[in-house]
């Protein structure tokens, strides 16, 4: 099923290795097929209890009040989780990084802006009696008006869905409500370009739908500490995030994981560790919280629908000479991972190829659904989606082949890209060329003769050009977003400094010499006279070792005081010394 | 609920626990006897992780009362080796890559016994037709459907 | 009332890690008495095989067979801070931070080493199957176990290593973009073969081809996994899966397996991958990470082999058998376009 082309880039490449590039049976296979490997669930308590949430029934509601006197008199329950027991009841997973604002609890306080958010938590004997117990808690809501297009929710006046963010979106650098991207000047490249074409792609969310649902189980462990079983992706990010959330030194959280039955993002939220957690504090036995199908299916983070609109300046012979993109990223009611998105989305513009002009505008809006999060391709799935079947339209447009439509205009060795950063170990080119081969579709001579290696660099494509920049939508101030350019950034411009190289501690192939060993002091002064302590000895010879064999020469003592038992248990193994 | 002991024969042992009369047999098994190779996906049948066989049929443990497994033989993923020996079906599972993060992979082995046991040379419409039930979010289904009919080949050569 | 064939392709690549970096992760990597290795980490293994791909890394870099090396994960007691299993980062970060640590622990192994064999550690080889050696003269050697024997109870080493790798953070210019966005690309291109029934708008998948530059291929049974389920899902992405079918609209979302659709074994197509490597610059060994980019090329190559078999364009995700039939009867019937090769 899968060949290696090792004809290709062969002369970048030391295949010399030992067990690099095999396939070598996985260390977890056996744990697999023998139903040994242990996931988070896979674990017994003595005396474990269950955590259901209830959650909103509505998308988008005040909370008028709540009354859980039912439920705690339910048979089995042991404790009901309020947002006033949660002590940091408002976080957000990047603040972990110091990107974005704190803006979702993990219990509502007086409000949800989603249908499916948590309000209450039961923990009870059972999951039967949990779920039972839920069924007895009564909030009251005033129905709120929701909105659910990213579009509609930007506008001014649209219902306001998450406080912390009150225009609908998520502010960028504390000055835009998009995040912008900007090379060349693609308005003037639309007018001089041979075909303009403007398109509107949809994606909807999708959900991780791994086998194993999210979930924890959290118990009181000794000295004080609460082990955690997690499926998180990031073990450090939700052990931080729990921290944070329960205001507990990170050290007294033992977080074990690793093994994970399906992830594809949707166990990077902390979804259920610091209600889990919280519920082990404040019972003192393990506490069980798991998804259930449906909570994991509704509830669990999905995919967040993306609306993508590109716009392409074509010339007659294939070349694409501008392409702006205005995208929308639909976050739900909460921020978590979205605003990432957008800044990922932004890199990747305009997709593998080379154009002289590109700018795009990225929205993360927020509306009243399932907060949406990080799924395969994160940032990057639906913007290709939207992109190659652009490109499938612009070759159709001027009459060319698809694949020879991509050569033309892909991306090669020391070509600009469009966020000011020279195109490197690029092999576009030679994948199409190997994917036509394999597929029998036919391409040109040219078009096979093609090469990441050459062509790229030359002329205007290794070059930053002259930039217009604008002022377009700032926070609050709707009416700037059709603004006009006010300044031109000069062709060649740079802003922002090259990383530096990544260190690797530790990639040096020696250790440097130990320091000289702290001597033995006794912890109190002694009664009596100390004992008198031997003349030191001569210093160590300077004669080459000995050979092999050979009785050692006495190690000399370098102190004042006697040495115990290092000295003489080397000297029966005979150290030699250097 | 008022609790009810259930015996049954668990991986060729006699087991018992304490169950009560609306429990499924994934949890009595997990839960209550702390095997977890049967694990727990939808509770409602849809996703086949919790496949176990019972006197040797594939079922659903989150659908099957434990109350109702009184005195029959209840098969689990950790029961198909034979002492250190592994299953041909482990073998071919492990030979073809066929598990990634291996959550499916023990209902979807016990989904394979029951069809190798009633069918050792079954066509690959017959290995499809068995695990249809079974859901793999990380494979792609073709290396199972693979391995599956490699341990048929591999039971062929044996009994040849 | 026809079946309908059409191919369609896309072409892509994938930033390799947290787009902006400031993602590091760290290994811990350490010897017994007998020389086996334990490679300390706080990594997640989702399914797509951290531990088995961390393992041979180590192996390699140390020099020993890769029996005698386990990676041991996550236990945030005794695994170092690692950021996570997502952004396609785990083998890029995580096999760079091995690296190092293992490095370290080589250099301490070839130290101990040259002093039982009274030689310059630089002249001392290993042969990956359990020795160490002098270059060019097999028969000066020592085992590995020996070795780590001698360090622990005569020489007073530690045979262990440590290691951190990141990628120092990029700030993102507000009016331009301008960043230092991922330090690895990888590629892929993939062609889709389908059929579209004009009487049902049902497309069945028949056949994909890829081509794949992956850096370099680690381990290529796993990368096979990768790009096999890779595509299953992307397959599953474009033509069944959503939670909310009408999308704004919130109504009618599925609940539960029964009602979230994704191809069974039965709606399988064959699929032939080829992989390229161009080792990254920076990557363990060259490699980059196909975990998450397997599935995208799958979306758009259908869609565009679904206007090459029908003529309709449905650029609104997933692709259902009803925007098929609307496509259809709003163009007054099934435009099939030209196709090339096959």
């Amino acid at each position: 099923m899968l060949d290696i082309r090792k004809d290709f880039f062969a002369n970048e490449r030391d295949d010399n290795l030992n067990v690099i590039g095999k396939g070598i049976q996985r260390q977890d296979m056996p744990g697999h097929v023998t139903g040994r490997s242990r996931y988070f669930d896979d674990h017994a308590f003595e005396g474990l209890l269950h955590l259901k949430v209830v959650r909103s029934p509505h998308h988008h509601a005040r909370i008028r009040s709540i009354d859980v006197g039912a439920a705690e008199r339910a048979p089995g329950v042991k404790r009901i989780l309020r947002a006033a027991d949660v002590p940091v009841n408002k976080n957000t997973l990047l603040s972990l990084i110091n990107f974005g604002k704190d803006d979702e609890p993990s219990l509502a306080v007086d409000k949800v802006r989603y249908k499916g958010e948590p309000v209450v938590a039961v923990i009870a004997e059972s999951e039967a009696a949990a779920m039972a117990a839920r069924k007895l808690v009564r909030v009251d809501y005033d129905v709120l008006p929701a909105v659910f297009d990213v579009e509609e929710a930007l506008k001014p006046g649209a219902p306001v869905v998450n406080e912390t963010y009150p225009h609908n979106y998520f502010e960028y650098h504390e000055k835009f409500d998009h995040q912008k991207l900007r090379f060349g000047d693609t308005e003037k490249a639309f007018g001089a370009a041979d075909l303009v074409i403007e398109e509107r792609y949809q994606t909807s969310p999708i959900e991780h739908a791994p086998t194993e649902t999210n979930g924890t189980i959290a118990a009181p462990e000794q000295e004080n500490r609460f082990v955690v079983h997690s499926c998180a992706q990031g073990l450090f990010f939700s052990l931080g995030t729990a921290a944070k959330i329960l205001d507990l030194d990170s050290n007294r959280l033992h977080f074990i994981g690793g093994t994970v039955g399906g992830g594809f993002g949707g166990k990077v939220d902390s979804l259920t560790e610091p209600l889990a957690i919280l519920g082990a504090m404040l019972t003192g036995r393990p506490v069980r919280y798991v998804l259930d199908r449906e909570e994991e299916m509704l509830y669990g983070s999905p995919r967040g629908a993306e609306r993508v609109y590109v716009k392409d300046g074509l010339m007659r012979d294939g070349r694409i000479i501008a392409r702006h993109i205005r995208s929308y990223f639909d976050a739900g009611a909460y921020t978590r991972l979205s605003s990432y998105a957008a800044v990922k989305c932004t890199a990747h513009v305009p997709g593998p190829y080379w154009v002289p002009n590109v700018s795009s505008d990225i929205y993360v809006a927020y509306t009243n659904r399932c907060p949406s999060t990080a799924m395969r391709g994160f940032g990057i799935t639906a913007a290709d989606f939207a992109l190659e079947v652009q490109m499938d339209k612009l070759a159709h447009a001027v009459n060319m082949d698809p694949m020879e439509f991509r050569i033309l205009n892909a991306y090669r060795d020391g070509d600009m890209k469009a966020h000011r950063r020279v195109a490197k170990n690029t092999a576009l080119i030679e994948c199409v060329q190997v994917a036509a081969e394999k597929a029998r579709w036919p391409l040109s001579d040219n078009a096979r003769r093609q090469s990441s290696l050459e062509g790229g660099g030359q002329g205007e494509r290794g070059q930053i050009p002259a930039t217009p920049i604008d002022q377009r939508g700032q926070i609050g101030r709707p009416e700037t977003r059709n603004a006009p350019a006010t300044q031109m950034l000069p062709a060649g411009t740079m802003r922002i400094p090259l990383t530096k190289q990544p260190e690797l501690e530790g990639s040096r192939d020696a250790r440097p010499a130990a320091p000289n060993v702290p001597r033995y002091e006794p912890a109190r002064p002694m009664a009596q006279p100390a004992v008198q302590a031997p003349a030191p000895l001569a210093p160590p010879p300077t004669a080459p070792p000995s050979p092999p064999g050979a009785a050692p020469p006495a190690a000399p003592a370098p102190a004042a005081q006697p040495q115990h038992g290092a000295m003489r248990f080397s000297s029966v193994f005979g150290t030699r010394r250097r | 609920m008022a609790k009810i002991p259930v015996q049954f024969r668990l991986n060729g042992s006699d087991r018992a626990a304490f169950t009560d009369a609306a429990e499924n047999l994934l949890t009595t098994l997990r839960r209550g006897l702390n095997e977890f190779a049967p694990k727990y996906g939808c509770g409602q049948g849809t996703c086949g992780v919790c496949t176990v066989l019972i006197d040797g049929e594939p079922q659903l443990a989150c659908l099957t009362l434990a109350v109702a497994c009184e005195g029959r033989h209840v098969e689990t993923a950790s029961g198909l080796a034979d002492g250190p020996n592994l299953h041909a079906l482990q073998v071919a599972f492990m030979d073809n890559f066929a598990a990634q993060c291996g959550f499916c992979t023990p209902g979807m082995l016990m989904a394979a016994r029951a069809l190798l046991d009633r069918n050792p040379s079954p066509s690959r419409e017959d290995v499809i037709e068995a695990i249809a039930g079974n859901i793999c979010r990380c494979t792609g289904y073709e290396p199972i459907i693979r391995a599956i009919l490699a341990a048929a080949g591999a039971h062929g050569q044996k009994r040849a | 009332m026809a079946r309908h064939r059409g191919r369609g392709m896309a072409s892509v690549n994938y930033p390799i890690g947290m787009n902006l970096g400031g993602d590091p992760s760290q290994a811990l990597i350490h010897s017994n008495p007998d020389g086996k290795f334990t490679v300390a980490l706080s990594a997640i293994d989702l399914g797509q095989g951290m531990k088995q791909v961390t393992r041979q890394v180590a192996a390699e870099t140390l020099g020993v067979p890769i029996e005698d090396v386990y990676v041991d994960t996550a236990d945030s007691d005794t695994g170092p801070h690692d950021m996570g299993s997502f952004a396609s980062r785990g083998t890029h970060r995580m096999g760079n931070a091995v690296i190092a640590a293992a490095r370290e622990a080589r250099g301490v192994l070839l130290e101990a080493a040259a002093e039982e064999l009274e030689v310059n550690a630089a002249d001392l080889v290993t042969d990956g199957r359990g020795n160490i050696h002098v270059r060019g003269a097999p028969s000066r050697s020592i085992t590995v176990r020996a070795t780590a024997q001698a360090a622990q109870f005569k020489q007073g080493k530690t045979i262990a290593g440590r290691g951190i790798f990141l990628i120092p953070l990029s700030a993102v210019d507000p009016e331009t973009g301008e960043m230092n966005p991922n330090t690895a690309f990888a590629h892929a291109c993939l062609v889709a073969d389908v059929e579209v029934d004009d009487e049902t708008g049902e497309v069945t998948v028949l056949d994909m081809t890829s081509a794949y530059e992956l850096g370099r291929a680690l381990n290529p049974k796993m990368v096979e996994q990768q790009l096999v389920g890779g595509a299953w899902m992307g397959q599953s992405h474009v033509l069944f899966e959503t939670p909310e079918p009408y999308y704004p609209n919130p109504d009618h979302g599925p609940r539960d397996f029964n009602e979230y659709l994704m191809p069974g074994p039965g709606d399988i197509a064959p699929y032939s991958v080829s992989v390229l490597e161009r080792p990254a610059p920076d990557g363990p060994f060259g490699g980059k990470g196909p975990g998450e980019m397997c599935a995208n090329p799958v979306l758009p190559a259908v869609a565009n082999a679904v206007f090459n078999a029908v003529g309709v364009r449905v650029d609104e995700l997933p692709i259902t058998p009803e925007k098929v039939l609307r496509g259809i009867r709003a163009n007054g019937g099934a435009r099939p376009q030209a196709r090339r090769g096959g």
